[in-house]
């Protein structure tokens, strides 16, 4: 038995994402390895709709990928907060007005 | 389970008033079952550890390929054939999604099929048995495809996002696995006397393994303990196996066979059977690499990966090529 060798390049990661019926976004359903995007959409064929889970595929290479951090949840999101006029429910209309 | 013997390095678990503020945050906010995910801060030991379980777990689904691809070419059936290559199809895919779930903690895909090849990480031991007749595809399929179940379906309440989310996905599969067998049993033990005897064969020696995939008693373990403080573990191994038993005789009952445990009874004060323990010398052994079968899937393992060496430097390369010509900017 030998030991595989690390030093050897790994097939990039890919994020892949499915539209699973048409009139719907594509969402992220995993990860898989792929040397480039025709084996990326090979693969996700295989992995993630044996099912006919989808009618389109995505595949975005992992490291291409730019994510917001947990650090920076207060910054980015708690100034929503302070904005409930944001929402419709905010204002009081009376029911004579009418639907709206 | 498909993880049967995850230590953890921890003494047990820590009382709240010994945590630092961020395990103590940490804890909280899985007492509150929200989902960990893989950029929050959490705990080295729980990294480790769920490193440790996802990884036994993905490898016990890419080896347990090999008994059932063993029935593949003498499938009795061209149905059969093509039902059971899409069965053996899903333990692969059940495999990639948690070997990506595992990436997310930081290890990569080809450490981890590393240590599966030198022997450094474990599967569980039921896939270390031979699949003799086409009567244990049917068994594989009702009794541990079924035991995979009882364990999988509480995993999908797991603190770590991307693991409960691949054992979504896994759970939603894994019941036309169990039927698939179940109704291969059910053609046996309804079939001619040798088809019949085939089953209870395949029933008496798929039993007490099946057991075994739950991994020895925890009740007192204070690794369990620390692993269901942290929700990666949500039941005892004891509760499962019990409960197993509890769906699987009354199915047993049905096919008209008979589950080769003579101390098996209905217990009314507890609403449960008492049944017989595994032997667990029979399970530390296979563990450790000695059941009848450990080094052919091992070898089984390492020989494709070994040969796909030569395929996956060629994509490599192609790719790199193709890139070249094209510019950066494709
Ligand atoms: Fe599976
Ligand atoms: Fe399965």
């Amino acid at each position: 038995m030998s030991e595989s060798d690390l030093s050897k390049a790994e097939l990039p990661l890919w994020e892949i994402f499915v539209r699973g019926q048409h009139g719907l976004n594509h969402r992220h359903v995993g990860s898989l390895h792929a040397a480039d995007a025709e084996m990326a959409i090979n693969n996700a064929r295989d992995v993630y709709t044996r099912r006919n889970e989808g009618v389109s595929i995505w595949a975005v290479e992992s490291s291409r990928i730019a994510a917001s951090s947990p650090s920076d949840k207060e910054p980015l999101f708690d100034p929503a907060n302070s904005k409930v006029y944001r929402h419709p429910s905010f204002f009081d209309i009376p029911d004579e007005a009418g639907s709206m | 389970m498909y993880a049967q013997l995850v230590k953890t390095d921890g003494k047990g678990v820590k009382p709240l008033d010994e945590m630092t503020p961020e395990e103590r945050v940490f804890q909280q906010r899985i007492d509150d079952d929200q989902k960990i995910e893989p950029k929050d801060w959490m705990p080295d030991g729980y990294r480790k550890n769920l490193i440790r379980q996802i990884s036994q777990h993905a490898h016990s689904e890419l080896v347990g390929q090999l008994p059932e691809s063993n029935w593949i070419t003498r499938a009795p059936t061209l149905e059969r054939k093509a039902i059971l290559l899409a069965k053996v199809q899903d333990e692969a895919g059940h495999g990639l999604y948690l070997y990506c779930a595992a990436e997310t903690l930081g290890i990569s895909r080809d450490q981890m099929f590393d240590q599966l090849h030198s022997g450094k990480s474990k599967y569980s031991s039921i896939f270390n048995y031979p699949t003799l007749t086409w009567a244990d595809m049917g068994a594989v399929g009702w009794l541990v495809d079924g035991a995979a179940i009882m364990n999988q379906v509480p995993l999908q309440r797991t603190s770590y996002g991307p693991y409960a989310r691949a054992m979504v996905r896994i759970c939603k599969e894994e019941s036309f696995h169990q039927r698939q067998g179940f109704h291969i049993m059910m053609k046996m033990a309804n079939g001619t006397a040798a088809q019949k005897r085939m089953a209870q064969d395949a029933l008496n020696r798929f039993w007490y393994p099946s057991l075994m995939m739950f991994g020895p008693s925890d009740k007192d373990s204070v690794h369990s303990a620390q692993s269901m403080a942290w929700k990666i573990k949500i039941n005892t191994n004891d509760e499962l196996r019990q409960k197993f038993v509890d769906q699987t005789v009354p199915q047993a009952e049905y096919l008209g066979l008979t589950v080769p445990d003579k101390d098996l009874r209905w217990n009314d004060e507890t609403g449960s059977y008492v049944f017989t323990e595994p032997d667990w010398d029979e399970f530390y052994a296979v563990l450790a690499g000695n059941g009848p079968c450990n080094k052919e899937r091992l070898q089984a393992r390492v020989d494709a990966w070994n040969d796909g060496d030569w395929f996956r430097e060629g994509l490599l390369a192609n790719a790199a090529k193709r890139r070249a010509k094209q510019g950066e900017a494709a």
